[in-house]
């Protein structure tokens, strides 16, 4: 995966709370056996009518959306189902990263392992954001900072060894293998 | 030595690298389950590194979310409807073939929903750290084994190691205490526990449930309980084992016997909350006090009693929107709202019991005019037990369709699904907005309250079909 480091985009806001992974990748789109194309049907119930054209007044659909990069959400965000088709749909789409006050935890770890920043940001933060579509923002990972546009910045938390990986460009799995003479010293002393 | 908790126990167990401030800890899994919609990317990625499954024989598959439930599309002698659907199915085959993993294919008759057959077949057994690309993988925490979903990548990472990394997550204890009332289940008491705690009141951590009345339940309804803990948030949900998990898992096919019994059973005894020992976080509930309950709106923490009226709520806006997509009004009743669909199904509530709970409602009665009604079992094996029973026969003369195993309506990617705008009492775990197929409107409730409800063609208490 190729190293992450600075975000800088203006955001897209929706404010819904509880928006759960079935919203942001209906079942339907989960026959697919690649990661590939599911930015087309990124929040398809809510972005297409009945006949599968574009709901006007939906925020992904507007102009001022092309090209934003952050996606600022209503509280608990990714809540639901751990399908990994939410944050490939989201990343395909071209977001990288997610705002909220508090994201739910399969799919935060699903966004870290795919390049999408889960960004927890106070309250105060959060509501300016949402009272405050498409302003720029800037989401540096090195220091843990989003940085509003009258420079202001505020921290959140990131995982570590996540940041690690992100930043560096590791990669998890290759970590894990990597534990191998670890993972045989426990199976022998386990009795596994 | 300080006083523990069941948790604790089982993730120091399980630490093949503990944590540290710079590293999550390398943990390893015990089980790991697998099916059709979140393993091919991870497989994908095995091959592209030209790595092996570690550890097949501590893998199993089957096939559940994308199957279709009607028998001739299932056995090949229709075309299965969903195109990509079949693709999937034949791809896990395949994979699981060249990697060497167990499947519990389509034609397998220990086949069933992955939540289900798991229990069944006596492969989840206490103490064990369980996964699978599947967020209800918690309802195996009902046996006091650490078990939680996981997104792809990890399903491949442990395929390729048996480990994942993982930060340890907090604890939260949920104590119950008082009996459940007549007509009161299960699925109630987790209904009104996740209202209590919210959608995201369980977030980073893992739940315990504690109390008499925890230990005063089944080992059917302790799955159903410990199946909606993601739906309040949280990684992972457990109950201590007890008699009632030891004498369950004794004898099935794949559980230890013998010399191996005794020792694995020895193992589990210690497996309890040390006296003294202190949780992140507490809540108790009162389960006497507690009615039928249905939900209203588009999360499972929207949720009243049977005979209560929908929160008015002024000024939320998310109330107002959830209470617009359900064509539901503040300060309605529940009971009497008319209602389209009646699924009995899902790894919330399709094991036996649930079947013959929501059979001694149906007995004798028919669905009302209009109603479809579906019942699809957990399993195969539960298939053939309902049938033995003659409780498939009881459902077909209430006018139900009784369907091979699987997920079905819990989620529209089968071809079961409810109409757009129909409303369709599920006892299911999920009633996010499309959930059950595009403007599906989804009530959650416990499969004697759905038995009731396809009777009356409305929302009606089930205390009143009772014996
Ligand atoms: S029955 Fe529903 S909740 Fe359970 S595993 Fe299947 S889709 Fe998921």
């Amino acid at each position: 995966m190729d190293p992450i480091r600075i975000i800088r985009s203006r955001t897209v806001v929706m404010p819904r709370t509880n928006i759960d992974t079935d919203q942001i990748m209906p079942a339907r789109f989960l026959t697919t056996t690649t990661r590939d194309g599911l930015g087309q049907h990124l929040f398809a119930d809510w972005r297409y009518d009945a006949a599968g054209r574009p709901v006007a007044d939906f925020v992904l659909n507007r102009p001022e959306a092309e090209g934003c990069r952050v996606l600022v959400a209503g509280r608990n965000i990714g809540c639901g189902s751990s399908r990994e088709h939410a944050p490939w749909g989201l990343c395909d789409y071209g977001f990288r990263a997610v705002v909220s006050t508090e994201i739910a935890d399969i799919f935060r770890n699903n966004s870290l392992k795919n390049g999408l920043l889960p960004v927890v940001v106070d309250e105060a933060t959060h509501e300016w954001l949402i009272a405050n579509p498409g302003v720029e923002v800037t989401i540096d990972l090195e220091t843990s900072t989003l940085a509003l546009p009258d420079g202001r910045r505020v921290g959140f938390p990131v995982e570590a060894f996540a940041r690690y990986c992100l930043l560096n460009g590791v990669d998890e799995t290759g970590y894990l293998l990597a534990q191998e003479p670890a993972i045989r010293a426990y199976e022998a002393r386990a009795g596994k | 030595m300080t006083a523990t908790t069941l948790f604790e126990k089982i993730w120091r167990a399980h630490e093949v690298v503990a944590e540290t401030p710079e590293t999550p800890a390398v943990l390893y899994v015990d089980l790991h389950l697998t099916h059709e919609v979140t393993t091919p990317q991870a497989f994908a990625v095995l091959r592209e590194r030209g790595l092996k499954v570690r550890r097949p024989d501590r893998t199993v598959g089957t096939m559940d979310h994308s199957t279709p439930t009607v028998a001739d599309e299932l056995y090949g002698r229709v075309p299965i409807r969903l195109e990509s659907a079949a693709r999937q199915v034949r791809e896990f085959e395949k994979n699981c073939a060249e990697f060497g993993v167990e499947l519990l294919g389509i034609d397998h008759p220990d086949r069933g929903i992955v939540h289900v057959i798991g229990p069944e077949l006596g492969v989840t057994q206490p103490g064990q750290t369980i996964v699978c690309g599947d967020s209800h993988t918690s309802t195996h925490g009902a046996f006091g084994s650490l078990a939680f979903g996981i997104g792809t990548t990890e399903v491949g990472q442990v395929l390729a190691t048996q480990c994942l990394l993982q930060r340890k997550p907090k604890t939260l204890a949920v104590n119950v205490e008082g009996a459940l009332g007549r007509g009161v289940t299960a699925k109630d008491l987790v209904l009104a526990i996740i209202q209590r705690l919210g959608v995201g009141g369980g977030t980073g951590s893992v739940i315990e449930y504690r109390g008499a009345t925890i230990r005063a339940l089944s080992m059917d309804e302790r799955m159903t309980v410990c199946n909606m803990s993601i739906e309040a948030g949280a990684r992972a949900g457990l109950v201590a084992p007890d008699e009632t998990t030891f004498a369950y898992v004794k004898g099935r096919p794949r559980a230890p016997a013998g010399a191996a019994w005794d020792a694995a059973l020895a193992g589990w005894k210690t497996l309890v909350t040390d006296a003294g020992a202190r949780f992140d976080r507490e809540i108790s509930l009162d389960a006497a006090r507690l009615a039928p309950m249905i939900t209203y709106g588009t999360n499972p923490g929207m949720s009243v009693a049977l005979d209560e009226t929908i929160p008015l709520r002024p000024g939320d806006a998310i109330h107002a929107k959830a209470l617009e997509y359900m064509g539901l009004e503040p300060g309605q009743r529940m009971l009497g709202q008319k209602i389209e669909t009646v699924f009995i199904g899902s790894c919330t509530n399709a094991r036996l019991s649930d079947l013959r709970a929501a059979a001694a409602v149906l007995k004798g009665r028919h669905a009302a005019k209009g109603v479809t009604l579906l019942v699809v079992p957990g399993s195969q094996r539960i298939k053939r037990e309902a049938e033995r029973e003659g409780l498939d026969r009881v459902f077909t003369d209430a006018g139900a369709e009784w369907r091979e195993s699987g997920c079905s309506m819990c989620l529209g990617m089968n071809g079961d699904l409810v109409a757009r705008g129909a409303y369709c009492v599920s006892t299911s775990n999920r009633n996010f907005e499309g959930r059950q197929g595009v403007g599906a409107r989804t009530l959650l409730a416990s499969p004697i309250s759905a038995a009731a409800a396809a009777i009356a063609g409305r929302i009606a208490d089930p205390r009143e079909y009772l014996a």
